[in-house]
């Protein structure tokens, strides 16, 4: 694996609706590495998640963000994606009538990856049985009436089709029983490697079992306070974030 | 090249016209001078004149709605109301005049017909010019022909349901209709034929300031099945155009008519248009009607349930951008017991595009046992763009089921940014889901159809976003 960063966030500034939420975030995922992002409610998670695909309503009011070099604030979401970023929704939104496979489709003609129908059609079947989705799904409505656990299985399955660079996880996790969970993850674990990096976002630990993080950063009041190897994780499963913010606290990071 | 240019970039690719090579037309404006020429023209029997000229008056005499879309700006004397574009109907495309043929041939016409279609009838201006039907339909006694031919040759037939649907004193508009009329379809379909592929009619117009008033009557008797599909489309000119048509249908018992609609005029066309079925017991009509096109559409297919479980499906969906208004909807009158109507409208406003969802439900005191479900949904893809509802009901039977639900969004910022996250554009995205919108009206469609639809929507959404 390069230690190159592929992913480098600097001083990052994020502003809702003029409430700034995020505070000056540094973060780097280099190519081909698992981090985790881990902080309580609140903390700024998905506001990062979010700012980094480049969802219009999330202002970027300082700091920078690049993607192999690429500066990312100045690109529309779309152009994200060609670059080869991949944001794995919480609560993905219904686009009543577009089925999922018309979806997939339309996707990956619009990232230059377009392949024979057939062809398609057999790595989608292929991708779905890994994922234990039923067939029926893709002549679905994208995720129209989809349960939450269904919800978080077609994102995986995009983003096993779509084959980014850099997959974020925005609290894949929740909502997941168990085993959903382990299918999940063991999803994701197939696709990660020197390919595609991986920035999960989660609250809980449990995830972090299978998904195995190179590192694992803490996000508290909008900024990156700790960061550390994967016992970082073992830690807060133990003993909650409290230890860690107060520690923090104590010494901020500078 | 610079008009060519703009070509590409317009909206709207039907907009060529034809050199006018017309053989006949009368004077412009309207006159009982002018609707004696066009019935005399026709060789027409007297009853017809006569029913004619009534309309006439009728249509002199009555206000002009008030109630819809605005159509003060129509100047009646300004209008061709009646255009002869060939001397001779052919049934053979290589005996179109080359100009109309190659017309019908960028319009994708007799390659459709070679595909899939049963037969094929093309109007062109105020005459059909081609029209055919495949032969083993002919011998099992199916009819499809212009009205014209409908009345020359099956007259008694003809006279026992024109006009019985929709009298000429109805509206305004069927008025018109009524005293100018020309072209349009006759359909017969025998007691328990199907036709099990469609037939098309296509309504072309070409002149400047034309106005087209074809007149379809279709007849389904009892146990049989019949799908008509009519496409239309017209020049773009600064004049304004009146495509004013009155259509009838009867689906006698336990016949099945469905009658599909892609209109998609022009934006200098008024289109006002006067659709009514009788469904007689156990009988089905639906309506599948699509209004892409036109300045301003008024357009309500309705359907009069007047036997015994009888059944009405209107699935409509209409489109308005900048300029124009989709004023359409449509109408189930229960008569009968356990009659039903399902009725599915979706509509999109584009810039200062406006839609109008205009229904009316009657449950008649007879009619017990009626289910109504309403469905409406507008979609709003900008600030400035706008959707009304008008339903109205009158439900005289409380032994009846009534659903009712209407909605109006916008297009989702949530929505576009899911979309553009996996890669599409803005335009693409907001495509996607404006095909989706459509997709329950689209599937009715057949495929060639759906697929043609699509594009066109695509098309409407170039430059949709600021």
């Amino acid at each position: 694996m390069s230690g190159t960063p592929t992913l480098s966030v600097h001083g990052l500034h994020v502003s809702v609706d003029g409430k700034e939420i995020l505070k000056g975030v540094d973060l780097e995922v280099p190519q081909g590495e698992v981090h985790a992002l881990m902080g309580p409610n609140g903390s700024g998670k998905s506001t990062l998640a979010y700012a980094l695909m480049g969802h219009p309503k999330y202002q970027v009011t300082a700091g920078a963000a690049s993607f192999d070099g690429a500066d990312l604030i100045a690109l529309p979401a779309d152009a994200r994606a060609k670059l080869g970023l991949f944001l794995c929704f919480q609560y993905p939104t219904a686009i009543p009538g577009v089925t999922t496979v018309n979806f997939i489709r339309a996707a990956l003609r619009a990232q230059g990856k377009e392949v024979p129908a057939r062809e398609f059609l057999n790595r989608l079947a292929a991708e779905m049985a890994l994922l234990k989705i039923d067939e029926s799904f893709r002549q679905r409505y994208i995720n129209d009436g989809f349960s939450g656990g269904e919800k978080k299985r077609s994102e995986i399955l995009q983003l096993a089709m779509l084959r980014p660079r850099l997959a974020i996880l925005d609290e894949t996790d929740s909502g997941l029983d168990v085993d959903a969970l382990r299918t999940v993850a063991e999803g994701v674990m197939q696709l990660a490697g020197p390919d595609m990096g991986v920035l999960v976002i989660t609250h809980y630990p449990r995830i972090l079992q299978y998904l195995r993080p190179d590192r694992v950063h803490v996000l508290h009041a909008g900024r990156v306070i700790t960061s550390g190897g994967a016992e970082l994780a073992q830690r807060i499963e133990r003993g909650g974030y409290e230890p860690i913010l107060g520690a923090a606290a104590a010494a901020p990071v500078a | 090249m610079a008009i060519q240019a703009r070509e590409l970039t317009k909206d709207y690719q039907f907009g060529f016209h034809d050199e006018d090579i017309s053989v006949f037309r009368t004077a412009k404006g309207l006159s009982p001078e002018v609707v004696a020429a066009i019935s005399q023209h026709k060789k027409e029997p007297e009853w017809m004149l006569k029913f004619r000229l009534k309309a006439l008056d009728h249509f002199m005499k009555r206000p002009m709605p008030n109630w819809g879309a605005d159509l003060s700006t129509i100047d009646f004397d300004n209008i061709y109301y009646y255009v002869k574009p060939v001397e001779e109907q052919s049934r053979s495309w290589d005996d179109v005049p080359l100009a109309i043929k190659n017309t019908f041939d960028r319009l994708g016409i007799p390659e459709a017909e070679r595909k899939f279609l049963a037969g094929v009838s093309a109007q062109y201006d105020s005459e059909v010019v081609y029209h055919n039907i495949r032969e083993d339909l002919e011998q099992q006694g199916v009819l499809f022909s212009d009205c014209d031919t409908g009345l020359r040759e099956h007259e008694d037939l003809f006279r026992k349901y024109f006009g019985t649907v929709i009298p000429p004193n109805d509206n305004k508009f069927a008025a018109l209709n009524s005293a100018v009329w020309s072209g349009g379809s006759f359909v017969y379909v025998p007691k328990g034929v199907h036709l099990d592929i469609p037939l098309q009619a296509y309504f072309r117009i070409n002149s400047d300031n034309m106005g087209q008033f074809e007149r379809t009557l279709i007849i389904a008797e009892e146990g049989s099945s019949v799908h008509y599909i009519e496409g239309c489309t017209a020049p773009t000119y600064s004049n304004d155009s009146l495509h004013s048509a009155v259509v009838e249908l009867i689906a006698h018992p336990g016949a099945k008519i469905r009658y599909t609609t892609i209109q998609n005029w022009s934006d200098n066309v008024y289109n006002l248009v006067t659709k009514r079925a009788i469904a007689h017991a156990g009988a089905t009509v639906e309506w599948i009607d699509g209004n892409l096109g036109s300045k301003i559409t008024m357009k309500y297919p309705s359907v009069y349930l007047m036997g015994e479980g009888a059944h009405a499906e209107v699935m409509s969906a209409a489109f308005a951008g900048t300029g124009q208004h989709q004023d359409a909807g449509s109408k189930a009158i229960h008569v009968a017991p356990n009659t039903t109507s399902n009725i599915v409208s979706r509509s999109i406003s584009k810039g200062s595009g406006r839609t109008s969802y205009r229904g009316h439900i009657k449950v008649l005191p007879k009619a017990h046992g009626a289910k109504v479900s309403v469905r409406c949904d507008a979609l709003l893809l900008d600030e400035e763009s706008r959707s009304d509802t008008y339903p109205y009901m009158d439900i005289e039977n409380p032994d009846v089921t009534v659903g009712h639900e209407a909605s109006v969004s916008k297009v989702g910022e949530d929505q576009i940014f899911y979309l553009t996250s996996r890669g599409l554009s803005e335009q693409d995205a907001t495509a996607l889901i404006v095909n989706g919108f459509f997709e329950p009206f689209v599937k009715e469609l057949p495929m060639e159809y759906a697929v043609e639809l699509n594009r066109l929507l695509a098309l409407s959404m170039e430059g949709a976003i600021g």
